[in-house]
């Protein structure tokens, strides 16, 4: 039977279930970010390279 | 867990399910401001240059792993925590959040946030990083929070390497300015957290911590107060043989390190029938002026960096 009634405790878990979420979506930019930022940005020289290729 | 062990378990387990502010508690985030801010100027006077977007991603490190040390400092501490009343809403006393939880989340983010660090900026960075939760977590909580009076003063070496670590990340190395900022926050620790503990004193003796208002008494931290204080002039006073401090430095410097003197000498002065006769306004002052004291030397550094590189001005 599903559950009709929502309770307190259905917050809680959507926050953390949102928030979880949220982090690891903010991980997956964050490695992306700095991916992008060690190969072209600190070494513009393999980066014209790649563009070249 | 599902909804279907919600209505067998009843509502003991009901109300001890964590939100995710609970883990974010875990990290102590009023601490966290404290390293990130330290650690944001460390990286920013340090010599040289950082891309920005790594500059942001080691201080968001610095804060992960500051945040992973108040994670396993809760999960040893519960124990007292349960006891202070200043700790008892915690996440883990207040059965939101179980120790193992604690404990997982605190050695996961001190993995992640040393690994990350070190892929973004060096090893020496990372390595500061990585002692600096070993110190906090395992000498300072584990080891010696509980056994000695001197517990703050080596607490607060922890909480002094963030811009350590920030300049190390810039720069790669340890020098006499970064070891001179460490110092700034070592010595400004001790002041900072009796001065708080001669009117929070009930509490640290309810849970049996040695703080030293407990175990030798308010004289004895007064006397203590007063000495770390004319230390902390004199290295506040020593960042001038550095290239960091120019004329901002030089007056925040002059007029916080006078009013930090002049309190510490009343509090040294003061007894404790005239401190409970007016409810530790003394204290209480110089705990708010020991906030604003970090905070100004900081700015400080930060303010002579950038009119430095405008060509205003220039260090001693």
């Amino acid at each position: 039977m599903a559950i009709t009634k929502l309770h307190e405790i259905h917050d809680r878990r959507r926050s953390r279930n949102v928030g979880l979420g949220l982090v690891l979506g903010l991980f997956v930019a964050l490695l992306m970010g700095l991916t992008v930022v060690k190969v072209t940005v600190l070494d513009p020289a393999r980066a014209a390279q790649e563009v070249s290729r | 867990m599902t909804d279907v062990t919600i209505s067998l378990e009843g509502g003991r387990q009901d109300s001890r399910e964590a939100g995710f502010g609970d883990y974010f508690a875990l990290l102590k985030p009023r601490v966290m401001s404290l390293v990130v801010f330290t650690a944001f100027a460390g990286l920013i006077v340090a010599p040289g240059g950082l891309h920005p977007f790594l500059g942001f991603f080691a201080i968001l490190c610095i804060a992960i792993g500051g945040g992973a040390s108040g994670a396993l400092n809760m999960w040893y501490d519960s124990d007292i925590d349960r006891v202070m009343r200043r700790t008892q809403s915690r996440p883990i006393p207040a059965g939101r959040v179980s120790r193992e939880e604690a404990l997982g989340l605190g050695l996961t983010l001190s993995a992640f946030a040393v690994i990350m660090l070190w892929l973004a900026t060096n090893v020496i960075a990372a390595g500061l990083l990585a002692f600096t939760i070993f110190f906090y977590v395992v000498v300072y909580t584990m080891w010696l929070k509980r056994a000695t009076p001197q517990n703050i003063v080596i607490g607060g070496a922890a909480g002094a390497f963030p811009p350590m670590i920030g300049w190390a990340a810039v720069t790669g190395d340890v020098t006499l300015s970064s070891v001179l900022m460490f110092m700034l926050i070592f010595m400004w620790t001790p002041p900072h957290f009796w001065s708080l503990a001669l009117f929070m004193n009930a509490d640290y003796d309810k849970a049996k911590v040695p703080m030293l208002t407990v175990t030798h008494g308010k004289r004895a931290t007064r006397n203590h107060i007063l000495v770390y204080t004319i230390l902390l002039a004199g290295f506040a006073a020593a960042m001038f043989a550095t290239p960091l401090a120019g004329w901002t430095y030089l007056v925040v410097a002059v007029v916080m390190n006078a009013l930090f003197v002049r309190g510490a000498i009343t509090l040294w002065k003061r007894d404790e029938d005239e401190a409970e006769a007016d409810g530790y306004k003394a204290e209480k002052a110089f705990f708010k002026l020991s906030l604003a004291y970090t905070f100004l030397h900081f700015m400080a550094l930060m303010v002579d960096k950038a009119l430095f590189s405008f060509g205003i001005g220039g260090p001693f």
